[in-house]
């Protein structure tokens, strides 16, 4: 093993842990000896089995956060069994919305650098090398750690395949946050979920995406139809979610998500690198786009050089006349 | 209220980006300018302190004393801007950068920092929550939507489901995504009135960080490689003669989609 000691942040999604959760602990395994998760919630003890099954002997509990965002006393719970002496040799967090936060936050505590978007890891003798996709992914970076650990990685989703190991419930330690006063002061009022029909965005099969190309903001709606017609989720170039047509949470890419589907439609998308970064690892692309020497068309397995303003519709139409 | 938003100068992102051989940094050379995601904070914070004695201060960490970026935010309205530039601080990674900059946010004694969520060059995403941290400030990060009541500010963020409400006494730190405001145009008023307004220019001596800290000396990770990754060979292009769509169903069809 290249490690010892990885710790995993763990994530409770709507069942169970998140999917990249389970891919950072399958990872764990594979360059650690000893996989241990960090969790928080008012049940932890739920998400032990799961844990366990993919390679976590001991959940660390920093338990029920009283509302509080988990970026500071996730940290804190963090730092704090660290200084205690149980320090693992690396921590593996993935890039979410709190992952990030979390990771920020123990970097200064610790007084410790991190290295973000992560899409792989070189376990060398002793230590972990990690590579990080450049120019929109036609190139990549490899760097590691040249000072004292623990290494703190940020790992972007479906970086890993995640596979069960089957082993037994892992240990649940409570680990709670020390007192922290107003820095901790950011609290969660009310959730809000928006109305989603069909699959996640980066869990979908086949993925929809539209960008600056549809011209108007009205005409997303094609995308949102075709994706519904194709059981798939509805994404978004950054260039229209910048333009406000759609929220951030559609926006795949560089800043938004990574998306591996079976099936990427691009539809009006040129292909700046902030894009193909997102996309490109997806199994079959087909690009509809005018302009014949957009990038888009570099990486498409299937490329339609005409007027989305056409091709949409006509597609819309066939689809349903088979249905 | 004084309001901080950080700016980042970058090199143009429509210009082609290279490497230097030998630091396997990114080529910062040419003019630089306002990273686009900043202009979302600086609009926010314009809003948010639109009112008698409110106060827009920009801060940047930028090599040469470049002001070119700067000088886009003031334009749009912010009062004053705190550039640090010194030598010390190439190579800088995220958490030295962190370091540089909460020590010259401290210097406004800000009610509220606002930062887009991760710059569009570097794009770590990790540096407004350092900093929040090095300052001992709360912070929200994915912020859609802010209003500021009293001492506190009210945050919708977003999340994988839609949004959370959420609150967070000041000051605090809040990151916003690209598109939540539409940006002002710079007016020629304020293009002219930019050139006139103070930019605080600073050292690190002057912030007292120590150079060992920060830069090239203070960063704790390097890169090994860089290689080309395995290029994806492209496939059928086709110009849509009226077939386009069919051709897409053929395509589905084949792959078990439809």
């Amino acid at each position: 093993m290249a490690i010892d000691k990885v710790w995993v942040l763990a994530e409770a999604g709507d069942a169970g842990p998140t999917p990249i959760t389970l891919e950072l602990l399958t990872e764990a395994r594979a360059v650690a000896g000893t996989v241990e998760a960090v969790a928080w919630g008012a049940d932890t003890a739920s998400m032990a089995a799961a844990l366990g099954e993919y390679g976590a002997t001991t959940v660390h509990d920093v338990g029920d956060l009283g509302g509080a965002l988990p970026g500071v006393p996730v940290a804190a719970a963090m730092a704090a069994l660290i200084e205690g002496g149980t320090a693992p040799d690396a921590i593996f967090f993935p890039a979410s919305y709190d992952g990030r936060d979390v990771a920020g936050r123990l970097s200064v505590r610790l007084d410790r650098p991190v290295l973000t978007n992560v899409t792989g890891l070189v376990a060398g003798d002793g230590s972990l090398a990690s590579q990080h996709p450049l120019f929109g992914g036609s190139h990549i970076v490899t760097a590691r750690f040249t000072g004292p650990g623990p290494a703190i990685f940020v790992i972007r989703a479906k970086s890993f395949v995640a596979e069960p190991a089957g082993g037994g419930a892992a240990q649940v330690v409570a680990a709670p946050a020390p007192e922290l006063g107003a820095v901790n002061g950011a609290k969660l009022v009310e959730r809000h979920a928006e109305e989603r029909s069909g699959p996640k965005l980066d869990e979908a099969a086949v993925v929809v995406s539209g960008g600056r190309g549809l011209g108007d903001a009205a005409n997303y709606a094609l995308i949102e139809e075709l994706a519904k017609l194709l059981h798939g989720a509805a994404g978004a170039s950054r260039a229209i979610v910048d333009a406000g047509w759609v929220p951030y949470s559609h926006q795949v890419g560089q800043t938004g998500k990574t998306v591996k589907p079976t099936v990427y439609i691009a539809c009006g998308i040129s292909g700046a690198t902030q894009h193909l970064v997102g996309m490109k690892g997806s199994k079959n692309i087909v690009a509809i786009n005018k302009d014949r020497e957009a990038p888009i068309f570099s990486v498409a397995d299937l490329g339609i050089v005409g007027d989305v303003h056409k091709v949409l519709p006509a597609l819309i139409e066939a689809l349903k006349a088979k249905t | 209220m004084n309001v901080v938003v950080c700016v980042k100068q970058i090199p143009d992102p429509a210009a082609p980006a290279a490497l230097d051989p030998g630091t396997k940094t990114l080529v910062r050379t040419g003019k630089l300018i306002m990273d686009d995601s900043d202009n979302y904070g600086v609009e926010m914070a314009l809003q948010l302190a639109a009112g008698e004695g409110d106060e827009v201060t920009l801060v940047s960490m930028a090599p040469g004393g470049e002001t070119s970026g700067l000088r886009t935010g003031l334009a749009m309205g912010a009062a004053r801007a705190i550039l640090i530039s010194d030598d010390a601080l190439a190579g800088s990674d995220a958490l030295g950068t962190a370091k540089v900059l909460a020590a010259a946010i401290r210097r406004a004694n800000p009610d509220l920092v606002v930062m887009a969520t991760e710059s569009t060059d570097g794009y770590t995403g990790t540096l407004p929550v350092q900093v929040a941290e090095l300052l001992g400030f709360p912070s929200v990060t994915f912020a859609k939507a802010i209003a500021v009541d009293g001492g506190t500010v009210k945050v919708e963020r977003q999340t994988e489901a839609g949004f959370d409400e959420v609150v967070c006494p000041m000051p605090a730190v809040v990151t916003v995504t690209a598109g939540v405001v539409e940006p002002r145009y710079p007016s020629f008023k304020g293009i002219m009135a930019a050139k006139s307004k103070p930019v605080d220019n600073l050292t690190i001596a002057d912030l007292g960080i120590d150079a060992a800290q920060v830069g090239a000396a203070g960063s704790r990770q390097e890169i090994t490689d860089v290689s080309e990754a395995e290029a994806r060979g492209s496939g059928e292009i086709v110009v849509d003669e009226g077939d386009g769509a069919q051709r897409v169903v053929a395509f589905l069809e084949q792959l078990k989609v439809i």
